[in-house]
């Protein structure tokens, strides 16, 4: 095998392991933009590839598993969003709640799926001449649906974000709620949408796991990547790029653990299994100390609105 | 403000009914006795019984336990945790009245040994651990007998010559499987490697295909494997390579890629000790069960498997069952060659039990 090849592998290992992390990013990117913190991620994964696994054998179609997914990772959200937009509950207790929620509640839904396969998952499709570039076609283009859509759904958030009015009012709601309100926008109802969308793509995460990359359902089967998207996105400063960044090397790395011991090159194991973490916090310190090194999250988030507090 | 704390206590109970939920959800308690008198069992698990993997193996065990002997009553405990929470739980389910108490994942053993002592009339049978006492006694199963099989399997379906082995941790128990399995590989042929790489984990269904994407991508067509889900298998099913699973039988996930699976079979041995204990014949042991005893077995061949392999594999098999063929026979080399099990010699328990090497053919190194 030549090395061109290995590199190949590794980084098309690292746009397919790093997907679902993007999805939930971008999620928790969403929410957080809008000034909730949402620890729940990995509960709303669970649930989303539960659900959708369900819906696929139900349907027979993955893709009103997909639809299911992004149902039940918005409903769960949804809770959270009652218990901490309208109700001001903590929002980390109710993020970990949620998390213990949802493991558990998908644990109960799937326990009769266990084993069972999938009557159509995502498979990898080519994107005509796209798919024959050298380097770039095997690496980038020669992935399942969901993979594509992610790549749209990057840019797209960043333009939404940083060039559109409702993204500068999403900033706002989150940076000062209060400032937000006294101009007449809807902090609470556009908080709540945020968290049901953020939850959606959570969902979309999960559904990746379930319904693409392996197509199955196994009790727990996020095994953490929900975690990792949620600190993904403070090191990524909130920024839909950086989060992709983080994703990629985050499943790149992971692979690349993979390839090395392939390769006969003697690395201890434990050092192999933590690499992604510290290359993924060591990339993404380095490009947060490039801007400035200052970590500036939304100004009110985690902070409960109540328009009576002053 | 006072609100506030009202939802954040409304929010904490929620949470706390959800842990508790989630521990009590694991309580399985058939229908009323209809007879007081009948016999209670109970067997605690490390995993929910949905894992497809080990806790669902012994779960399988259990259903089986109870059609074959509808007389007694059975409890499971799932996701116990190991070390203090197990006593607790095991403490428990003496105290309820069970008269035999599986307990089956490794840590459970100085639980297990502990609780025994206050409850000397109550039977506890260990899985996989090496303490006994008076009333305990351990159990565990020589799997490395199927994986020689289903090695066979492997290396009469290999064209490239390399075969991927997607390992967990480097324990002597995942070294034994490794060897077993080469050593069936190499027995049919010589001329076939088997390529390891080590995830460190038990349950990473993405993880480990990963782990399996790598190694096909490196040239193996047969992937092999010791974790608890099918995501090597899957990764095989993918690129149209083949595949050897483990635990329970995995062609359901990946119809065109399994060949066989070595699996567990704890359920006619889990009826042989609950039959002694009624008949007040049950002492101490020490079980480590050969194929002979059906509690390591493969899973039926698939389709794909060519008639001469059948053939070879049923023959192997006949042999390992009758004790003429011993797999880990004397002459074994190591990685470098060297001679460490003259011919002529099997392989000590003591030895396999503390293995730390590489036969001959095994292409990878264990991390220290």
């Amino acid at each position: 095998m030549s090395e061109q090849s290995i590199i190949i592998s590794i980084l098309a290992a690292a746009v397919t392991a790093g997907t679902p992390i993007l999805y939930a990013a971008l999620g928790e990117l969403l929410t957080e933009r809008a000034g909730i913190l949402n620890l729940g991620v990995e509960g709303i994964m669970l649930v989303g590839a539960v659900s959708g696994f369900i819906a696929a054998v139900a349907t027979g179609s993955c893709w009103w598993g997909l639809l299911a997914a992004m149902a039940a990772g918005g409903a769960v959200a949804f809770i959270h969003g009652v218990l901490t937009i309208t109700l001001r509950a903590n929002q980390t207790v109710s993020g970990l709640a949620l998390t213990l929620f949802g493991t558990g509640l998908s644990g109960y839904l799937g326990k009769s799926y266990i084993g069972m396969p999938v009557p159509q998952a995502f498979k990898a499709t080519t994107l005509g001449p796209l798919s024959d570039i050298p380097y770039i076609g095997p690496i980038l283009f020669r992935h399942d649906v969901l993979v594509y859509a992610s790549y749209l759904l990057v840019p797209a958030m960043a333009f939404f974000i940083y060039r559109t009015r409702p993204g500068l009012i999403l900033r706002a709601i989150g940076e000062n709620p209060a400032a937000a309100d006294a101009l007449g926008f809807k902090v609470f109802s556009l908080r709540h949408l945020y968290v049901i969308a953020g939850g959606m793509l959570c969902g979309v995460g999960g559904a990746y796991l379930s319904l693409a990359y392996a197509p199955s359902w196994l009790e727990n089967m996020t095994a953490g990547r929900g975690w990792i998207a949620v600190a993904l996105v403070v090191f990524a400063l909130w920024d839909p790029w950086r989060a992709l960044i983080g994703s990629y090397l985050f499943g790149g790395v992971d692979a690349l653990g993979f390839n090395l011991q392939v390769l006969g090159v003697t690395v201890p194991t434990f050092f192999l299994s933590m690499m992604p973490y510290l290359f993924t916090i060591l990339v993404l310190t380095l490009l947060m100390a490039k801007s400035g090194g200052r970590v500036v999250p939304p100004g009110a988030l985690g902070l409960p609105y109540d328009r009576e507090d002053r | 403000m006072r609100n506030r704390y009202v939802i954040l206590a409304l929010a904490l109970v929620f949470a706390a009914a959800l842990v508790l939920g989630g521990c009590g959800g694991g309580d399985k308690k058939p229908a009323a006795p209809a007879a007081p008198e009948k016999m209670k069992v109970a067997f605690v698990y490390i995993g929910p019984v949905g894992d497809a993997g080990w806790t669902y193996a012994h779960e399988q065990g259990r259903k089986y336990l109870m059609e074959k002997m509808p007389d007694i009553q059975s409890t499971i405990i799932e996701s116990v945790p190991e070390g203090a929470d197990s006593e607790r739980v095991i403490t428990q389910l003496a105290e309820q009245g069970h008269k035999v108490i599986f307990t089956t994942s490794f840590g459970y053993m100085d639980p297990t040994i502990n609780v025994a002592k206050k409850y000397p009339n109550v039977v506890f049978m260990h899985c996989s651990g090496f303490k006994t006492a008076a009333n305990v006694g351990t159990y565990f199963g020589r799997i490395e007998e199927a994986r020689y099989l289903t090695g066979i399997a492997a290396g009469k379906a290999t064209k490239s010559n390399v075969i991927g082995y997607v390992a967990a941790f480097p324990i002597p128990e995942v070294v034994r499987g490794i060897n077993g399995f080469t050593l069936g590989v190499r027995s049919v042929n010589p001329n076939a490697k088997v390529k390891v790489i080590w995830t460190n984990t038990w349950y990473d269904p993405a993880k480990e295909k990963q782990a399996a994407v790598s190694l096909l991508d490196a040239g193996a067509d047969v992937i092999a494997q010791h974790q608890d889900t099918p995501g090597p298998q899957q990764a095989a099913e993918e690129k149209g390579k083949f595949s050897v699973g483990y635990n329970t039988d995995m062609s359901k996930m990946a119809p065109k890629a399994v060949l066989t699976s070595a699996v567990w079979n704890w359920g006619p041995y889990y009826v042989k000790v609950i039959d002694s204990v009624k008949k007040g014949t049950w002492k101490s042991e020490q079980y480590w069960g050969h194929m002979s005893d059906g509690i390591a077995d493969i899973a039926p061949l698939g389709p794909m498997v060519q008639e001469d392999t059948k053939k070879l594999i049923a023959d192997a098999k006949a042999k390992i069952v009758k004790g003429d063929l011993k797999i880990f026979a004397g002459p074994l080399k190591d990685q470098s060659g060297a001679v460490k099990v003259p011919a002529g010699q099997v392989m000590s328990d003591k030895d396999q039990l503390g293995w730390t090497w590489f036969v001959e053919g095994v292409d990878g190194t264990i991390p220290k």
